[in-house]
């Protein structure tokens, strides 16, 4: 058992299946957008304007903001703990470490808050 | 594929008491067009040069003491043709497994594969009182401990891995998993849910992310990634 305070949820298990129900989210939001562009080729700024100001395409793009978030932080959690260890940076590895993970964190707010905005804003 | 007379072979040399660093050493051996294990190879190396260090014992992929990286992909030297590792530039190159510490040569200090292999608590464990003769298995019980239990700690596996190299003090690697899930698939083992309860951590099971290196290089065809998917099951069964 290897304890972490950074990761996602505290638990290799829901990290896991969050990282697998916010891929299916992604996934699904991702061919939705595209089947909507490949079936409205002459589509107009005023139709996708008419899409984003429905409620329930505000949730769907909502819960994809979230998915996202969970998706990368997991994803991005993982990858600091493989690199960005003492085999590769030292007795710094711990700090280096916290720093991206920090950097990680306030980005994906800023495009979580800014996704909001963006949505609300239309 | 034919065969020279004479091979050029390549092997990793670092003798710590000697050598300010790891360097390759060529040789040339007289193989007259036949083909053999790699073994059999590094045991013509030796007469040439006896300070050639690597471990070998039984010679026939039983006691998996000669796993070493050959040609870049790790596999048991005795159970190696040389004709299937020859690089397209003639030489057959050899390594010692990846991603742990070297002692010498290509012999390889494997504690933290032992230590990893502790962890899983590989022994069947029963709290329940001991019959007079034995545990009984039905045939289908029984068959769900096939292609678990052959496993011979060789390390192709777990030194193949990424996530091991990455993580080998926190990941379990895929051997140790295997082996988690032989006690944990076996029907007279009580421990189940300890045993689950101690693999939900995100390090333990959950730093595989499915390459496959682990199942494309085990020299006894056993799969462990199928393994780790079944604990992954398991836990996701536990707790919902």
């Amino acid at each position: 058992m290897v304890t972490y305070v950074t990761n996602f949820s505290r638990s290799g298990l829901y990290d896991w299946m969050a990282q697998r129900v916010s891929a299916v989210v992604l996934a699904v939001y991702t061919l939705f957008l595209l089947g909507y562009v490949v079936a409205n080729p002459n589509m107009d700024f005023a139709q996708w304007h008419g899409l984003f100001s429905q409620g329930w395409m505000r949730v769907f793009s909502l819960l994809a903001l979230v998915a996202l978030g969970a998706h990368a932080w997991v994803g991005m959690w993982t990858v600091t703990t493989d690199y960005l260890t003492k085999m590769t940076f030292g007795k710094w590895a711990g700090a280096v470490r916290f720093l991206v993970q920090a950097l990680c964190g306030v980005l994906m707010f800023v495009l979580f808050v800014w996704g909001i905005q963006i949505l609300w804003g239309i | 594929m034919s065969l020279p007379n004479i091979l050029k072979v390549s092997v990793y040399r670092y003798n710590p008491e000697k050598d300010a660093a790891p360097f390759m050493q060529n040789f040339d051996v007289q193989i007259d067009g036949k083909d053999m294990m790699v073994l059999d190879v590094l045991q013509l190396i030796k007469e040439q040069d006896e300070t050639l260090a690597f471990r070998r014992a039984c010679r026939e992929g039983v006691c998996g003491s000669d796993g070493m990286c050959i040609g870049g992909v790790n596999g048991l030297a005795c159970i190696t043709p040389i004709s299937h590792k020859i690089g397209k530039d003639g030489v057959l190159v050899i390594r010692p497994l990846p991603g742990l510490p070297i002692i010498r040569d290509l012999v390889v200090d494997m504690s933290l594969f032992y230590q990893q292999y502790e962890k899983v608590q590989p022994y069947l464990q029963n709290d329940t009182p001991a019959p007079a003769i034995e545990r009984l298995q039905s045939p289908e019980d029984r068959a769900k401990i096939d292609g678990l239990y052959e496993c011979i700690l060789c390390a192709c596996c777990s030194t193949g891995c990424p996530s091991f190299w990455w993580n080998p003090d926190k990941f379990l690697g895929p051997s140790a998993l295997l082996q988690a899930y032989r006690f944990l698939a076996d029907s007279r083992d009580t421990q189940t849910r300890e045993r689950l309860s101690r693999l939900e951590d995100p390090f333990s099971v959950f730093r595989c992310r499915d390459i496959m290196n682990c199942t494309n290089v085990c020299p006894k065809g056993l799969n462990p990634n199928r393994a780790i998917g079944k604990i992954r099951s398991m836990l996701l069964q536990n707790a919902t």
